[in-house]
């Protein structure tokens, strides 16, 4: 049911991740063209099916898990069963790629640790991502977005200058599933080149300190400790969020050369500020940007957003308002690159998905299916994957496998 | 030392600042050979800093040699006919070109897309921009902060009342530039089976925008909500799940399961207040009346101190974690056992500590090799003994500002 396209055709992936990193990960692998087969079981569903998420209180109406896993399969499995641990080791036979987020530990106590797994199949590439990897102190700690962003120390630089460290996390899981995913496709290609398969030792809070380059450094330098600097720059100013004409409207507007600084001047309509000696260049600007956030704050607060960017970016401004998920929705440019798409869903019906950032010219991204209603393919791997016959799948059925 | 897993990938990178740097460091760390094309004026986060001691100097910049380490780096000039048929010669032997130049400007070069596939059909080229090659905004100026801006990221940072947040430190680069990596280690694998390259367009601010696929569209589509700030909370859910104040700092905890939140509530002594129904519904504390929510709890966070709460969190296994600065995280135990921070030498700025590998491969390293190149440091090196000038060629070039 799965048609081959995309550059990873013809590899299946055995999908044991839930909530968003993991899911995160085996989502892009899918919409590369990889049969993506997600396991769950029946007593612990994957959290974002659940709860708040679900539109309409049952398993299968959750918009937020169908995004995360879009052309996903899925087998409902008991993995307490003996006869269900068995057909994962008959489905990772026969696929190319295992990823997981469970806690350390919870795959080897089901008895599908990577020791075990690469008897069955060599050739394998496993990834397990967890909060705070697979050695260590804190390894069996457990951990969400939130959590592994506190830790990873980017938490305490994100806020007010004047605030406490606010809390971060639509972006933080997503950030870890990509990182991930390029974890995952370094070792395919690996594989594709040599034979070799490999584990992967993933830690989501290293994943997220990985990107504190120069925080990391000033403090190697100067052992001096990054503070909260709310939309402030170390060096550009004007470097702001400026409030607009409709309520919760914002332009964001960042000022990096001297050309920008003269062609704002001429948009705010102050060629005097352009000859001013006091913003005569970047360093004047960031000692006086206090004084420059009030003057914009003026112009901007009189305008709509948009048409404020429009007016900078004629004049080669960096402007571009602060965009809501309405405004994300509605983007003309955003429409114009295609980027949502609709996918049908027997529960939702027309849903509105989004395609990956990065655009392949020859082998693109592609949407096939809807996330996969609770052991909603069971038929397909069982039987046309692992070739099972109708008998055997009624025996195991008795025997509770699937529950 | 075992084979790396982009071992034999030659990659050319024509960029500056974080996003195309970070993209070709990330294929640098697994193996990648990167050749850093540099203006002779410099990569402008030679200037960013931070310096030891604030004293601006152009080899001593953390942020330039954070992200430029395991490059080798020539100095050149592609708008210059000399400049470019250099480029147009190293591209020859290349896999992949890394640029971050504009849509427009490398259409004026003549080495757009389809001129470059038509030279060499092999090549990969990953094109970062800030919206991206297509769509009405492709020519738009944009900054870090106009990328969170335009993907939707800082209209969900913040505390409601006032301005949206940008995620610090050049988030949104460092994602597109791991975004960017991604997709090239994609181009590869789908090479091996065409045999042919193919333009990754990567649109910065997009990247950040399907991040949030997973939690603000679905509530602006299912509840029509534009997303909103929440300070130091997550709006949705089950309580707690927030950052808080503590005697010396702040803690993250989230307690997604009920058996967490017994655990807490034990470590707290089971207060009076539990017994009351109106702080039994967790989704109401957290959706209805979390400032009454977070006034019973405060206290006694207040009363400890990270490290103390962090202990007692961990014996009692409840989500609580220290939000840690950027001294604590680079002193962290657990990253020290895990060897995660490096150093490495440099002939201007000396030894330094440097983050470290976000993945850990059981057949192929990860590895801090080469500090970051001085300006024009290789130009003999491939110039010469690459592409077959002599040394005295060199000072013309340079003088001609070429190199």
């Amino acid at each position: 049911m799965q048609e081959g396209s995309g550059p990873l055709a013809g590899v299946r992936v055995v999908d044991f991740t839930w909530a968003l990193a993991g899911p995160g990960c085996t989502l892009f692998l899918g919409m590369l063209g990889a049969e993506v087969i997600k396991v769950e079981t029946a007593q612990y569903p994957d959290a974002m099916r659940r709860g708040a998420y679900s539109v309409s209180g049952d398993l299968d109406s959750s918009p937020t898990f169908n995004s995360a896993n879009l052309n996903k399969l899925g087998l409902r499995l008991n993995l307490r069963r003996p006869e269900g641990v068995q057909i994962i080791k008959r489905l990772v036979a026969v696929s190319d790629v295992v990823v997981e987020n469970f806690r350390l530990g919870v795959m080897d106590r089901i008895g599908l640790g990577y020791q075990v797994l690469r008897q069955v199949n060599p050739t394998l590439v496993m990834a397990s991502s967890c909060a705070f990897g697979s050695t260590g102190p804190w390894r069996e700690l457990a951990g969400y977005a939130n959590v592994f962003n506190a830790m990873s120390g980017m938490g305490s630089i994100t806020g007010y200058q004047d605030g406490p460290p606010t809390e971060l996390r639509d972006s933080i899981d997503m950030r870890v599933g990509t990182n991930l995913t390029f974890a995952v496709l370094a070792a395919l290609y690996h594989r594709q080149r040599t034979g070799v398969g490999q584990y992967i030792d993933h830690a989501a809070a290293e994943a997220i300190t990985r990107h504190l380059g120069d925080a990391v450094m000033d403090y190697a330098m100067n052992q001096r400790v990054t503070p909260r600097r709310g939309n402030r720059d170390p060096l550009m100013a004007p470097h702001g969020c400026y409030p607009c004409k409709e309520n919760d409207t914002w332009l964001s507007l960042a000022v990096g050369t001297d050309d920008e600084w003269r062609a704002l001047c001429l948009v705010l309509g102050r060629p005097d500020l352009a000859a001013d000696p006091r913003f005569a260049d970047g360093a004047a600007r960031w000692a006086q940007q206090a004084e420059l956030d009030s003057i914009i704050g003026a112009w901007t607060c009189q305008r709509d957003a948009r048409q404020a960017m429009q007016e900078l970016q004629e004049a080669g401004v960096a402007a571009i308002p602060s965009f809501s998920a309405k405004d994300l929705f509605e983007d003309p440019h955003l429409r114009a690159r295609g980027v949502w798409q609709d996918v049908e869903h027997p529960k939702l019906g027309t849903t509105h998905v989004q395609v990956p950032p990065w655009r392949l010219s020859a082998t693109p991204a592609s949407v096939r299916r809807h996330g996969p209603l609770l052991g909603g393919d069971n038929d397909y791997v069982l039987c046309q994957v692992l070739g099972m016959g109708a008998g055997e799948v009624e025996r195991l059925a008795g025997q509770q496998v699937f529950e | 030392m075992s084979r790396m897993a982009l071992e034999g990938v030659k990659v050319i990178e024509w960029g500056e600042y974080v996003s195309a740097p970070f993209c070709a460091r990330t294929l640098a760390d697994m193996g990648a050979d990167v050749l850093k094309v540099e203006h002779p004026r410099g990569d402008r986060s030679r200037r960013h800093g931070p310096f030891p001691g604030d004293v601006p100097h152009r080899e001593q910049s953390g942020l330039y040699l954070a992200l430029n380490a395991n490059k080798r780096g020539i100095t050149l000039n592609p708008s210059k006919a000399t400049g470019r048929a250099i480029l147009l010669r190293l591209l020859e032997s290349a896999d992949v070109l890394v640029e971050d130049q504009g849509a427009s400007f490398v259409d004026g070069l003549g080495l757009d897309y389809v001129s470059l596939k038509e030279r060499f059909p092999r090549l990969i080229v990953a094109s970062l921009t800030p919206y991206g090659r297509t769509g009405p905004y492709r020519d738009y100026k944009g900054h870090d902060l106009s990328a969170n801006a335009a993907g939707g990221i800082s209209f969900g940072n913040g505390t409601p009342q006032r301005e949206p947040l940008v995620v610090p430190a050049a988030q949104v680069s460092f994602m597109a530039g791991l975004g960017a990596a991604l997709a090239t280690v994609m181009a590869l694998v789908a090479r091996e089976a065409t045999g042919r390259g193919q333009l990754v367009d990567v649109a910065e601010a997009q990247v950040v925008g399907v991040l949030l696929t997973g939690y603000h569209l679905p509530t602006y589509i299912y509840k029509g909500i534009p997303g909103y700030r929440a300070g130091n909370r997550f709006r949705l859910g089950l309580y707690p799940n927030c950052v808080l104040p503590c005697k010396d700092g702040y803690v993250c905890i989230n307690c997604p399961q009920m058996e967490q939140y017994q655990r807490f509530l034990a470590l707290l002594g089971n207060p009076e207040w539990t017994n009351n129904p109106r702080y039994r519904d967790r989704r109401a504390m957290t959706e209805q009346y979390p400032d009454e929510a977070e006034g019973l709890i405060i206290p006694w966070f207040m009363e400890h101190t990270k490290e103390e709460i962090f202990a007692l969190c961990r014996e009692h296994r409840i989500p609580c974690v220290p939000v840690q600065t950027i001294q604590e995280v680079v002193h962290d135990e657990h990253l020290a056992s895990r060897s995660y921070f490096q150093e490495l030498g440099h002939p201007d700025a000396g030894r330094l500590t440097y983050p470290g590998p976000p993945y850990r491969f059981s057949a192929t390293p990860w590895g801090l090799r080469l500090p970051a190149p001085t300006l024009g440091q290789h130009n003999r090196e491939v110039l010469c003994d690459l592409l077959g000038y002599i040394p005295d060629d060199l000072p013309r070039l340079r003088a001609a500002g070429v190199i």
